[in-house]
Formats: structure tokens, C-alpha cells, sequence
């Protein structure tokens, strides 16, 4: 375990999490939240979980952007509230 | 209806009209972009073989047919997303269901075997009387991490397919 990684991994890992609930457009929230699963993907590495980690990157970083894309072409691109 | 040929995804970076054949009803089409096709056509075959390495050597490192099965998944849908219309030749939609059902009925399958010789679900020591349980241990799992594989491909890819044409068949 190297702190000082953790220690800015977590700190980029929450100033995505507030930008992807703040953002007002849904494309760009698509994209951090995408950003988001892959730092956590190499937190979980980097703690010493590579199971975990290769199923969030696949999955978060992979498939769940995808889906989240095609859900967003049935919407609006803006957000409302 | 959804009957849409153009990209939204991409927004507007359709040229020319509509192949023939190319309205699926899907929300996503084909990106069309000499260089998308060029990587995305030589991206995917090393997705697949990592995938394969995941899947295959599940059983005793990370990773495993969960994690393979949705790299599969991803490949095929970067075919979709990419090439559009010429990835339903290579990979039918039909396929999907097929490999999700032929995966889940093998998983089954495989379960149940040992079931036949008075032992429990998934119990692969006893799945073929006579045969060494630590062998029968070890193919066991790797039969399961491959069948998972090939449910969560064929699952993810359908779930896509569903969702690409707003559920219309």
C-alpha cells in the first residue's frame, strides 16, 4: 500500500462522484461516472483486490457507460432538475 | 415507433443516405469513420483473446467467467456500436439468447450431473464415478467458469440488443 496514491485517488474519486451528480448535462455525467468506476478499479487494485478490480473495470468502466449511453438517446441530452 | 437509421449517439455524423438494409430500428447505428472501423475491427479480436485468457484461467487467478463473459460482451458491442449493421451478420441477434440459454442449460447440466450419482448440487467429486476428485474437482470449476462465460456474453449482448431498439423486436 502506497498512501500518498490512495490518499489522491480518493480525493479524484470524490471530486467525480460531486461533478457526475452536479453536471448539468447527462453525456458529460455518463463520461465522469465512467471515470469514476475506472479510479475505483485502481483503488480496488491498488488495495489489493485484483478480482474486484477487473470486474469493475469491465463492468463499470466498460458496459455500464455503454448502457447509460443508449438509455441517454432515448432522453433528453439536458438535464431538468 | 422507433425507426430511426440516424446516429444518436454520435449525433449527426451519418454521411450520405442510409445503406440498404441498414434500418434495424436501433438507436445506434454505424459510426462511419475510416479510422473507428479500422480500430475497432483490430481492437476487437485481442479483447476476445484476453477475454478467453480470463475465462480459462478463472479457476486459480483473478478474474473468471463473470469478468471474461463481459469483456465478450463488450467486444461484440463495440462491433455494434462501430460497425453497425455488418456486426448482425457476424454476430446475429438472434445469437445472444442462444449462447445465454446454451450456457445457462450447460451450467445446469453440469450441476445436476453429480445429483445423478447420490451427490449435491455442483458437488463435481462425485460427478463420474471412478475418476480422481481432485481432477473432477478441477474440470469441474473450469467447466462452470466457461459456462458462466458464455451466459453472461450471451446475456449482456442480448440486454444491449433489447435496449438498442427500445425493446421492439
Amino acid at each position: 500500500m502506497i498512501w500518498q496514491l490512495d490518499f489522491w485517488l480518493m480525493l479524484i474519486l470524490i471530486a467525480a462522484a460531486v461533478t457526475a451528480l452536479e453536471v448539468r448535462d447527462l453525456l458529460a455525467a455518463v463520461g465522469v461516472l465512467t471515470g469514476y468506476s475506472f479510479l475505483m478499479a485502481l483503488l480496488f487494485a491498488e488495495l489489493g483486490a485484483p478480482d474486484v478490480a477487473l470486474t469493475e473495470a469491465a463492468l463499470g468502466a466498460g458496459l455500464t457507460g455503454v448502457f447509460l449511453l443508449v438509455a441517454l438517446a432515448f432522453l433528453d441530452r439536458r438535464s431538468e432538475d | 415507433m422507433i425507426t430511426r437509421s440516424a446516429n444518436r449517439i454520435t449525433g449527426g455524423h451519418q454521411r450520405g443516405p442510409a445503406r440498404p438494409g441498414s434500418d434495424m430500428g436501433s438507436m445506434t447505428s454505424r459510426y462511419d469513420s475510416l479510422f473507428v472501423h479500422v480500430v475497432a475491427k483490430g481492437i476487437v479480436p485481442l479483447v476476445q483473446i484476453f477475454a478467453f485468457y480470463v475465462i480459462t484461467h478463472g479457476h486459480y487467478s483473478p478474474g473468471g467467467g463473470f469478468q471474461g463473459g463481459v469483456m465478450l460482451a463488450a467486444s461484440i458491442i463495440l462491433l455494434r456500436i462501430s460497425i453497425g449493421e455488418d456486426s448482425y451478420q457476424r454476430f446475429p441477434r438472434e445469437a445472444g439468447l442462444a449462447i445465454a440459454g446454451f450456457g445457462s442449460l450447460a451450467f445446469a447440466l453440469l450441476g445436476f450431473a453429480s445429483v445423478l450419482f447420490g451427490g449435491n448440487f455442483l458437488e463435481y467429486a462425485m460427478a463420474v464415478p471412478g475418476m480422481e476428485p481432485d481432477t473432477l474437482r478441477y474440470w469441474g470449476i473450469f467447466f462452470a467458469e466457461v459456462f458462466i462465460g458464455f451466459l453472461v456474453w450471451g446475456a449482456l449482448v442480448a440486454i444491449y440488443d433489447a435496449m438498442n431498439t427500445g425493446g421492439v423486436e
